[in-house]
C-alpha cells in the first residue's frame, strides 16, 4: 500500500503543487484502498468514473493556486451532491438523485477538489454510533469490534483508514466531534450560521453545522476555509469576509486565558480521561496560556434540552417526507392518509421514528409550553452561562467525550445512554459556538480520547491556534493497523 | 410522564407513521424514560426567563421578492415515485 496516502491533506497538496503526483494517480491510490476496505462499510456509494475523469480534466490544465488542487475527497451522505445518490443513511432515500448540489461541496469543488464517494452516517445523522443507517453499522479502523461514533462515523472511519485525505461531516449535537475523538482524528463544527446549510438533508435546523473532519489541525484550518463564506440560499447564513485559517495558523498562545469548566468532571467518568484533560491543561500551561477555573451551571440541563429542541425540529423537518415529491413510497394503504402513513412507517428507521414522535409530542396542542417553551427557556440559560464567562476566557477545553470507542451493540438497547455520549458536545451546538476535538492520547486498550476546545462566536481561528500549539506539543500518534486488508 | 400504547397511538397518528401494535410497547418503555430524562428542566425555575428560538442576534434577511430561478419542472418531477407528465401522482383523493 503507498505511503503517499498515509499523508496529511497539505503534504499531499504539496505533492501536486510541486508535480509530484499527479491528481489521477492520486484518485487511483484511494480508489485502490476503497475497493479493498469494503469491511468498514464506510462509503455507501463511489463514483471512481467521475473522480478518474474530473482528475484528467484536472491534470491537463492543474489550476495550483487553488485551497485544493486535484484533491479526491469523500463526503458524508447528508450533502446533497448534483447527479449522485444522496440517502442520509435512510431507505427513504435510497434511490434519491438530487437535481442540485449543497453550497459546501460546491464551495469545494470550486476549490479543486474532485468528489470520490460518499460516506455512511446514521439515519438522517441521528445516532451517536452509526448504528441507525439503513446501509449497516461502519466499523471503526483502530479495531474490529468498535463503533465509529457517528453521526459522521463513515466520514471518521474512511479518514482515520485513509480512504479519503480529508472529509466534512456535519455536527448537531456532537455529530463531528464525537466520531473524531473514536478515531484519533481532528473535527470541527463551526459557528453556527458560518457554512451554508443549503442542500444538507436536515435535521434540526437551528443546530445543524457542517465541519472539516482531518488529518491534522492545519489539514482542518485549510478545509475550513474551503468551505466557508456566505450564502443567499441559507437565511441563516452570516455575512461576513472570507479569513485566511490555514496562512494565520500560529502556535503563540502566550497569554491566552483558558477556561475549565467544573461540570464537565462527570460522575463514572473513566480515570483516564481525566488525566488527559490535565495533561491538556499542563501543555496549554507550559505554552504560557493562563489556565482559569470556571463554572457553567447549566450544564447538566443541556442534554435534556436537546432532546426536546432536536426531535422538535426534526419532527417538523422531515415531515416533507410524504412518499409523493421523492423518495421511497409504500405500495400499501387504500387512500392518501394511509399511504403516508405506510410510506413513513417503512421508510424511517426505529430511532428517526423514535424522535419524530418526541418531537410530535412536545409540539402537540397542550405540550408546547411544558416543554418545547421550556427547553428553549433553558438554552437561553446555557448560552448565557458561556456568554458570561467568554467575559473572562478566550478558550474553554474540555473531553470530547465521556468514553472511548464502544463495542458495537453495547448501547443500541437504552436509548438514554446512547445519547449520554454527547454530555460534553451539546451545549456547543445549543450556543451556537465554534468547537474542536483534537486527538490527546491513547486509552489502557489503545483507542483514541479527544479533547475540545470551545471558542467564542466566530473565534474559529483562535481554537485552530490553541489546537494547533497543543497538536504539535502531544505527540499524539494513532496507531492502525490496516487489520481489514 | 409515562407514555403508554394509547398515546402512543395519538401520536403516531398526529406524525402520520403507522405503529405496529407489537412495537408500540417497547416504544412506549423507550418514550417513557426519554420523557423522565427531559423533565429534569423542571427542576429549574426559568419564569423571567426569554426563551431562544435562534442564537442569531439579527433577524432572518429577508430578500428581494424577485424569481431567481425557474423552468425547473423536469428537475422537480425527476425523483417522484410516481408521476404522470407533468403532474406527481397520489391516490384517488375524491370520490
Amino acid at each position: 500500500m503507498s505511503e503517499i496516502i498515509k499523508k496529511n491533506l497539505s503534504e499531499i497538496i504539496d505533492l501536486i503543487k510541486k508535480k509530484e503526483i499527479k491528481s489521477e494517480e492520486l484518485a487511483n491510490l484511494y480508489i485502490d484502498k476503497v475497493n479493498k476496505s469494503k469491511k468498514l462499510n464506510s462509503y455507501i456509494t463511489t463514483c471512481f468514473e467521475h473522480t478518474i475523469q474530473k482528475s484528467k480534466e484536472f491534470d491537463k490544465k492543474p489550476n495550483l493556486n487553488s485551497l485544493l488542487p486535484g484533491v479526491p475527497l469523500a463526503v458524508k451522505d447528508l450533502f446533497c451532491t448534483n447527479g449522485f445518490k444522496t440517502t442520509a443513511g435512510s431507505k427513504m432515500l435510497e434511490n434519491f438523485i438530487p437535481q442540485y448540489e449543497s453550497t459546501v461541496t460546491e464551495n469545494l469543488w470550486k476549490e479543486g477538489a474532485i468528489l470520490l464517494g460518499k460516506l455512511n452516517c446514521d439515519e438522517y445523522a441521528m445516532g451517536s454510533s452509526n448504528e441507525t443507517s439503513y446501509f449497516g453499522n461502519v466499523i471503526n479502523p483502530i479495531a474490529r469490534d468498535t463503533v465509529p461514533g457517528g453521526s459522521s462515523g463513515g466520514s471518521a472511519s474512511a479518514l482515520a483508514a485513509d480512504l479519503t485525505p480529508a472529509t466534512i461531516g456535519t455536527d448537531t449535537g456532537g455529530s463531528i466531534r464525537q466520531p473524531a475523538s473514536f478515531t484519533g482524528t481532528v473535527g470541527l463544527k463551526p459557528t453556527y450560521g458560518l457554512c451554508s446549510r443549503w442542500g444538507i438533508v436536515a435535521f434540526a435546523s437551528s443546530l445543524d453545522q457542517a465541519g472539516p473532519m482531518t488529518k491534522s489541525v492545519k489539514d482542518c484550518s485549510i478545509m475550513l476555509e474551503a468551505m466557508v463564506g456566505f450564502d443567499n440560499k441559507d437565511s441563516t447564513s452570516i455575512e461576513k469576509k472570507k479569513e485566511n485559517y490555514s496562512k494565520n495558523l500560529k502556535t503563540d498562545i502566550k497569554g491566552l486565558k483558558i477556561g475549565i469548566p467544573k461540570e464537565y468532571r462527570v460522575e463514572n467518568m473513566p480515570k483516564e480521561i481525566d488525566e488527559l484533560w490535565n495533561k491538556g491543561k499542563n501543555i496549554l500551561k507550559d505554552l504560557g496560556a493562563d489556565i482559569i477555573d470556571i463554572s457553567l451551571p447549566h450544564t447538566k440541563y443541556a442534554l435534556p434540552t436537546y432532546y426536546i429542541v432536536a426531535p422538535a425540529e426534526a419532527s417538523s423537518n422531515l415531515a416533507r417526507y410524504d412518499g409523493v415529491k421523492y423518495g421511497y413510497r409504500s405500495s400499501k394503504g387504500n387512500d392518501l392518509i394511509e399511504m403516508y402513513e405506510n410510506t413513513r412507517s417503512e421508510g424511517f428507521g426505529d430511532e428517526v421514528k423514535r424522535r419524530i414522535l418526541i418531537g410530535t409530542y412536545v409540539l402537540s396542542s397542550g405540550y408546547y409550553d411544558a416543554y418545547y417553551l421550556k427547553a428553549q427557556k433553558v438554552r437561553q440559560l446555557i448560552k448565557k452561562d458561556f456568554d458570561e464567562n467568554f467575559g473572562k476566557v478566550d478558550a474553554i477545553l474540555t473531553p470530547s467525550t465521556p468514553s472511548s470507542a464502544f463495542k458495537i451493540g453495547e448501547k443500541t438497547n437504552d436509548p438514554i445512554s446512547m445519547y449520554l455520549n454527547d454530555i460534553f458536545t451539546v451545549p456547543v451546538n445549543l450556543a451556537g459556538l465554534p468547537a474542536i476535538s483534537v486527538p490527546a492520547g491513547l486509552d489502557k486498550k489503545g483507542y483514541p480520547l479527544g479533547l475540545q476546545l470551545i471558542g467564542k462566536t466566530l473565534d474559529e481561528q483562535n481554537i485552530l491556534n490553541v489546537a494547533y500549539a497543543f497538536e504539535k506539543n502531544c505527540n499524539f500518534k494513532n496507531e492502525i493497523k490496516n487489520w481489514w486488508l | 410522564m409515562s407514555i403508554d400504547k394509547d398515546k402512543i397511538k395519538h401520536i403516531s397518528k398526529l406524525a402520520r407513521i403507522s405503529i405496529d401494535s407489537k412495537k408500540s410497547d417497547s416504544l412506549a418503555k423507550d418514550l417513557t424514560s426519554i420523557f423522565k430524562f427531559i423533565e429534569q428542566l423542571n427542576e429549574l425555575n426559568t419564569d423571567k426567563v426569554e426563551p431562544l428560538s435562534s442564537i442569531l442576534n439579527t433577524p432572518l434577511r429577508a430578500r428581494e421578492d424577485k424569481i431567481n430561478d425557474g423552468k425547473i419542472r423536469d428537475k422537480i418531477l425527476e425523483n417522484s415515485p410516481k408521476k404522470n407528465e407533468e403532474f406527481f401522482v397520489v391516490p384517488k383523493v375524491i370520490e
